[in-house]
């Protein structure tokens, strides 16, 4: 069975339908993108999807102990707090040493243990939330917008990294993004969320649809080609 | 033991500044400054109250803090931006409770003993309030604390770690409304935020991890009571404001240590 489904999802905010009857499935292993525009429902869906808003109608369905690790949008630390990296994985459940040190490996933030998160660039800050996801082996990662700050490089970075998480851990990978071009190579499968699915499928299919085109128009496909020339190279994109 | 005033004072003050501390250091992370001053403002409403209907006074200030906390908390949204809403709320309540003191048929009451402490009055019974207070609110704080500190870092990663952040935070509403009715002996009403948020932002340079914060913010907060009090009784000061100054000293000082590392 599917690790997270969705079943004619509708959510209501502020009065208004921001998810209209939205169906979805993820399959272990896999990594899925949701692509929309701003307010078309993303980050809704995804909080649906972590418990964090009530559907009005509709259901989620997840696999029974379905572990989920989730990245939020970024973090902004109230420079008052003072809170090393360490303790921040360490919240709310205690991890043992040797767990913490491998989350830390494999989101690349080993070097981080110590420091104070409210001192964290954007992209540190991001390995640093990946980190604490991988905590506990989730069997599906969830993350909403996690490139926001970064630059084209290290989102480029980030994502090779996901994939690599993906394929070291095994774990199913759903990113909601408006960065279309970089995500979508790396995805398995593309959906495009305006309130509801207008069209989902592989990266190149979705991005000829015509429903994509009508939402982004025509313009991102040198910019896929880009990151497809980035990934052919090696480069060394660690210091991001 | 308990027969010199001075001596009850000085427990008073310990029990007060220990409870206070850790909710300070939530205060000063989740930015409730104001939001404490109108929850502790509000209390005198409660008192005034609670002496017209004879009930004890605790229980009127207790009652009112935790209204106040509540609506709030309902009103301005788990971020608690209404900055202006808060002002209006804080200074409101002020009034309306000096005002509310003045028609209500009570016995006249000090209104300097209200907003600025009387602690040197502090009976054996007034005592148990004070350390029973403070100990419920430690034990709260303590069970609740890594749900709390989750919830400030990120309410949706709370959430997906299965905290449900409203009720989380619900305890602080409860704790801050304790504080309220057992500090308003010790530092009056008008100088309650100053001893949750003096502490702990002169521990926060001191600080590596929430905990330090917490527990450095304790013994400020401790020094500056015991203190403040041998002051006060030398000097011939007020008493609560002799305290906030001490707390005062002790953030300067934590500053200066600050600049020079």
């Amino acid at each position: 069975m599917s690790l997270i489904s969705a079943e004619r999802l509708t959510v209501r905010r502020d009065g208004r339908v921001a998810l209209h009857h939205v169906s979805l499935a993820i399959e272990p292993g896999e990594i899925v993108t949701i692509v929309g525009p701003n307010g078309s429902g993303k980050t809704t869906l995804l909080k649906a999807l972590i418990g964090a808003e009530v559907p009005s109608e509709g259901r989620i369905v997840r696999q029974p102990g379905l572990s989920i690790g989730y990245v939020p949008q970024g973090l902004r630390p109230d420079a008052t707090l003072p809170m090393t990296v360490k303790r921040f994985l360490s919240l709310p459940a205690r991890r043992s040493k040797a767990e913490l040190n491998s989350a830390l490996e494999h989101a690349g933030a080993a070097d981080l243990a110590d420091r104070q998160l409210a001192d964290l660039s954007g992209g540190q800050t991001q390995r640093v939330l990946l980190a604490r996801a991988l905590l506990g082996a989730p069997q599906l990662l969830l993350l909403d917008e996690p490139t926001t700050g970064l630059d084209q490089p290290g989102s480029a970075a980030f994502y090779r990294r996901l994939e690599a998480v993906r394929n070291e851990t095994g774990c199913a990978v759903l990113l909601v993004s408006h960065e279309l071009h970089v995500v979508m190579s790396a995805s398995d499968r593309v959906i495009c969320l305006n309130g509801h699915v207008c069209c989902e499928g592989r990266p190149d299919a979705v991005a000829s649809a015509p429903e994509y085109r009508a939402l982004f128009g025509t313009g991102t496909g040198g910019a896929l080609a880009l990151y497809r020339h980035e990934h052919d190279h090696s480069h060394d994109h660690a210091a991001e | 033991m308990l027969d010199d005033f001075l001596t009850r004072a000085m427990l008073a003050g310990l029990g007060t500044a220990l409870a206070a501390a850790p909710l300070g250091c939530f205060v000063v992370w989740r930015r409730m400054a104001y939001f404490s001053d109108a929850t502790s403002h509000s209390a005198i409403l409660g008192i005034a109250f609670a002496l017209a209907f004879n009930v004890s006074p605790a229980f009127g200030a207790l009652a009112t803090a935790f209204l106040m906390a509540l609506a709030i908390g309902s009103l301005t949204g788990r971020r608690l931006t209404g900055d202006t809403a808060l002002g209006v709320l804080a200074h409101g309540a002020l009034a309306a409770g000096l005002v509310a003191a003045a028609l209500l048929p009570i016995p006249a009451i000090s209104l300097e003993s209200l907003l600025f402490g009387d602690i040197l009055t502090v009976s054996r019974t007034d005592l148990a309030v004070i350390w029973g207070g403070a100990v419920v609110i430690l034990a709260l704080l303590a069970a609740r604390w890594t749900a709390l500190l989750t919830a400030t870092l990120d309410p949706d990663l709370a959430r997906a770690s299965g905290i449900d952040p409203d009720r989380t935070e619900l305890v602080l509403t409860v704790t801050l409304a304790l504080t309220v009715a057992i500090a308003i002996e010790v530092v009056g009403v008008l100088l309650i935020g100053a001893l949750l948020v003096i502490p702990a932002a002169a521990a926060r340079p001191l600080a590596r991890t929430p905990e330090a914060m917490a527990g450095i913010a304790a013994v400020i907060g401790a020094a500056s009571a015991l203190g403040g009090l041998q002051i006060a009784a030398w000097q011939d000061t007020p008493a609560g404001p002799t305290i906030v100054c001490t707390a005062l000293a002790l953030f300067a000082l934590s500053r200066v240590k600050m600049t020079l590392t």
